[in-house]
């Protein structure tokens, strides 16, 4: 039903202030951010070229492919682990995974780095204990390296991949599980080869999410890498605050939101946006 | 009937994942009572020192303030425009619906990194313009924030207009209504929760906010976070251990009575 003129007329009024604001304050802006990748220092191709020839810049990209990667996969696995309880246990067992996985959400990322720095750094609670105990002499390097970066970085993503996770074991009908059990079926069995295939959209959904998220991940690399373990979204500041390149920065900016696109097609072509909420 | 349940395995995994969630949050609270200045576990005595230095020290309180009014202008701002779009397409389910809903999105989906570097270079051009609404001001980063937050916003309210009943609105059309009485008199009084949920949450994201912040701050605007992350880069300051600890408090009894307002809501 396509309404009369004062309607579309209203819906232009309601909606024309906030895609104005997007498109003056984002849109706008986005594209001066492709204009100086194509033209800060010189107008040319030559910041793109030096993404693919740079070394610095190459071993920044792989790094993250990889930190992503590690994190994806530590962060689904201990996501579905808590997800399970969250969705099938006891109401008590609920209200308690419900409490583990909404606090950290809510807590912001500075914090929950910095929890990190306070447990991982060399006098730090873990090495602390460990030297008290008399089990190193010397307080291990647990922060300030690719290692601290994956730990921080999973702990932030845990409860974003457990969303998809729960709506996919939500929607599961029980009484398959209870008829493989019924058959005979032991629970390692029954959950190996009913329950996880069936919440394998879940899965996809949650990784993707992982994925994407890491790999623009600024904070938490920045503090628990101490500058080390550097990942794109560090490099971009880098290049825009301390060597002002601001092209090259920009051109880092422009290849990892086409990059993120297309992980984003490639999500929707498999996974419905519904079943990701 | 019998449910399913998970077995000791599940239970033992799910537990450890837990300890790992909650330890960071739990570590700060004996950094926050060391009483050495530097970041240490505490020996033997306890101190409340820098707990105190929050209190004392002009520079949390200052950017405590500038944090809480950067949140409000810029929660003010987002969940307006975020309610007036989504009266817009739910009253009107005008063409092209999904597109303009996908690019009002795109704030969410798009790395941080790169909304901060696009805010920056719209920031840093602005400032060439007026001086009190440009980069390293609080007005600039009041509205980068509601650039931020508004795709969050526009999902609640949209998602609370999906649950609403058609019927009443076409009620009031037939009975005469103009739209702007349909939108403030019938419409928003029943999605009055999904509008305050949307505010509150463009606050806290906000409040938190630090990625897009660090590109388009420096030395006048220094909100909260701003100033724990320089705390955190240099000589890492045991105040921040404090603060943590506040706000994890202030976390966990606003989700606490969040669950028992839900909770009685669902009895009723």
């Amino acid at each position: 039903m396509r309404g009369p003129l004062s309607d579309r007329m209203g819906a232009a009024l309601l909606m024309a202030p906030l895609l104005l604001f997007l498109i003056l304050a984002y849109a706008w802006p986005f594209l001066g951010v492709v204009k100086w990748s194509f033209t800060l220092p010189t107008p040319g191709l030559g910041q793109y070229h030096a993404l693919l020839t740079d070394d610095l810049v190459q071993s920044v990209f792989i790094r993250t492919l990889r930190i992503a990667a590690i994190v994806t996969v530590v962060s689904v696995t201990a996501a579905y682990a808590i997800t399970v309880v969250w969705v099938r246990g006891s109401p008590a067992q609920r209200v308690l995974a419900e409490f583990c996985i909404l606090v950290p959400f809510w807590i912001s990322v500075l914090t929950r780095a910095f929890g990190w720095v306070a447990l991982l750094s060399n006098r730090g609670l873990i090495n602390t204990w460990l030297q008290s105990i008399g089990f190193i002499s010397e307080p291990l390097t647990l922060v300030r390296n690719e290692f601290g970066v994956i730990v921080g970085m999973s702990h932030f993503l845990i409860p974003f991949a457990v969303f998809p996770l729960a709506s996919a074991m939500r929607s599961l009908d029980e009484r398959v599980l209870l008829a493989a059990r019924g058959l005979g079926s032991s629970r390692m069995r029954t959950f190996w080869t009913v329950f996880v295939p069936m919440t394998r959209s879940g899965i996809i959904g949650s990784a993707l999410i992982t994925f994407v998220f890491s790999l623009g991940f600024f904070v938490t690399p920045a503090i628990l890498g101490g500058g080390r373990s550097v990942m794109i979204a560090e490099l971009i500041y880098l290049r825009i605050f301390q060597s002002p390149d601001w092209g090259l920065g920009a051109a880092i900016s422009v290849v990892l939101v086409v990059f993120v696109g297309a992980l984003m097609a490639l999500l929707f072509r498999y996974v419905k946006p519904k079943q990701l909420v | 009937m019998p449910t399913y349940r998970p077995g000791p395995v599940s239970l033992l995994l799910a537990v450890l994942v837990a300890l790992f969630l909650l330890m960071p949050l739990l570590a700060v609270i004996p950094v926050s009572l060391t009483p050495s200045r530097m970041l240490t576990m505490p020996t033997g005595e306890l101190s409340l020192r820098h707990y105190r230095s929050l209190i004392e020290d002009p520079r949390w309180l200052d950017s405590i303030l500038l944090s809480l009014r950067i949140g409000i202008v810029s929660s003010v701002l987002s969940t307006a425009l975020a309610l007036t779009f989504s009266l817009g397409v739910w009253m009107f389910q005008p063409r092209f619906t999904a597109a303009l809903v996908g690019f009002v999105l795109l704030p969410m989906v798009v790395p941080p990194v790169v909304s901060a570097v696009t805010l920056y270079f719209l920031l840093t051009s602005v400032s060439g313009i007026t001086s009190f609404f440009g980069y390293d001001t609080w007005l600039g980063v009041a509205m980068a924030h509601s650039v931020m937050t508004v795709p969050f916003a526009t999902v609640l309210i949209l998602v609370s207009l999906s649950q609403l009943d058609r019927r009443i609105d076409l009620a009031a059309r037939g009975l005469g209504a103009s739209v702007w009485e349909r939108a403030t008199r019938v419409i928003m009084p029943n999605i009055k929760f999904g509008i305050v949920t949307a505010a509150l949450l463009s606050f806290v994201l906000s409040w938190e906010e630090i990625g897009v912040t660090l590109f388009i701050t420096s030395v006048n605007a220094i909100t909260l976070p701003r100033l724990m992350w320089m705390g955190l880069r240099d000589n890492i300051d045991p105040a921040i251990a404090a603060l943590s600890v506040i706000l994890i408090i202030i976390t966990v009894l606003v989700l606490a009575v969040r669950s028992v307002v839900t909770r009685q809501r669902g009895a009723r």
